[in-house]
């Protein structure tokens, strides 16, 4: 079957992309959503721009659709561009690295029963830490590019996932309900490298801004 | 042993209406086997209990294939259906479909108590069709409209330890 990813760069939907090819599923386009409201409901905007560089070392065309962000509103981006993948490239279906949150898979789900496309969330539900071992496992390579929450501070910033992140990341679940993979928009996170990409991707420069607990990191890419 | 059965279609949707359920029962210490209902045997249908999991929205391929669930109708050991799930008991049991577009969160008022949940709940839906009503229980089946694996995982549960 030929199917769109609603793709941001991070974790989540690149390890959903993975499953589906994984499973032969066709990897026909991504779908990225560059959001103007970095507070957004639905998408997660750090390095957003970046997923252009990610898409061509996975030979996959991207379609980039940019969105003012308002509540509502971005939902209709996201139809548009939904709509112009199956236009396009003939999409059967779209998959997704929804997880928790019910406010993101119902609208997307609202959206492919009208373009009477198949909704997949392969990562529904799951289990926050196996989600992160899976990811190690599989060989990601994921930096974060960005922190939203107490206790986190400017020196997370560019750490991998790995053992040691997962290890530190079950002691602040513990202590604060920080959750494990970042859904509560704790964390966000860049994949660097992992099983569909061509090459692994270089951090060129990089410029972090922020204060408190709240980091961010604009990544240029090699 | 708990028997789960899969009515997906898609091998990609198995990961969002049967991997769930499997969590749940792994976190619950509870013993269980997943099929997928065209290839279920004489010995799975020896399990205590059995859980028909839901599928997708446009998934409705199973509704096609109601003769693999001829079973049922003298099955006596308990069955919990799950959307999906539910459609096919409620089938079997001789009731009829309706087209019900039903998508996201939405708080219900159970009112006689159903496998340990009672009264406000917020659930999930995520149906397009409905044959029996939100909760369901007759005999030994049990079925439910809403995905418990989302909002509700308590209810999964305690249908195993009945």
């Amino acid at each position: 079957m030929k199917c769109a990813v609603l793709f941001s760069g991070g974790k989540d939907s690149t390890y959903a992309a993975y499953l589906a090819k994984k499973n032969k599923y066709k990897l026909t386009c991504l779908i990225s959503i560059i959001s103007e409201n970095k507070e957004s409901y639905m998408f997660h905007t750090p390095s957003i721009e970046k997923t252009t560089i990610q898409a061509k070392t996975m030979n996959i065309p991207l379609i980039v659709q940019k969105s003012k962000g308002k509540k509502e509103e971005e939902l209709k981006d996201l139809e548009k561009a939904i709509k112009k993948a199956k236009e396009k490239f003939k999409i059967e279906g779209i998959v997704t690295g929804a997880v928790e949150s019910v406010y993101q898979a119902s609208r997307v789900q609202k959206i492919c029963d009208k373009l009477e496309l198949e909704c997949f969330n392969p990562l529904w539900q799951k289990n926050q830490f196996e989600l992160l071992e899976d990811l190690i496992k599989n060989n990601f390579e994921i930096i974060i590019t960005g922190v939203f929450a107490y206790p986190f501070n400017k020196s997370w910033l560019g750490r991998k996932i790995d053992k040691k992140f997962i290890k530190e990341i079950k002691e602040l679940n513990k202590k604060y309900q920080i959750n494990p993979a970042g859904e509560g928009g704790e964390f966000e996170t860049f994949v660097l490298n992992c099983p569909l990409f061509k090459r692994s991707l270089k951090i060129n420069n990089k410029k972090i801004f922020g204060e408190k607990h709240s980091w961010k990191m604009e990544i240029d890419l090699k | 042993m708990i028997l789960i059965i899969n009515i997906c279609n898609e091998k990609l949707h198995e990961f969002e209406f049967v991997k769930p359920i499997e969590d749940i029962l792994k976190g619950g210490k509870i013993k269980f086997k997943t099929e997928h209902y065209k290839k279920i045997t004489k010995k799975d249908l020896l399990a205590e209990k059995i859980i028909i999991c839901g599928t997708s929205l446009k998934d409705n391929y199973f509704l096609e294939n109601l003769k693999y669930f001829k079973w049922l109708k003298n099955f006596n050991k308990p069955v919990l259906g799950i959307c999906g799930g539910s459609h096919i008991i409620g089938l079997i049991l001789g009731n009829k479909l309706k087209n019900k577009k039903e998508i996201g969160l939405k708080e219900i008022n159970i009112k006689k108590e159903f496998l340990g949940i009672k009264g406000k709940r917020k659930v999930y839906y995520l149906h397009n069709l409905q044959v029996l009503p939100e909760t369901f229980n007759h005999q030994n089946f049990y079925a439910i409209l809403f995905h418990p694996e989302v909002r509700n995982k308590e209810l999964t549960v305690n249908f195993c330890n009945l």
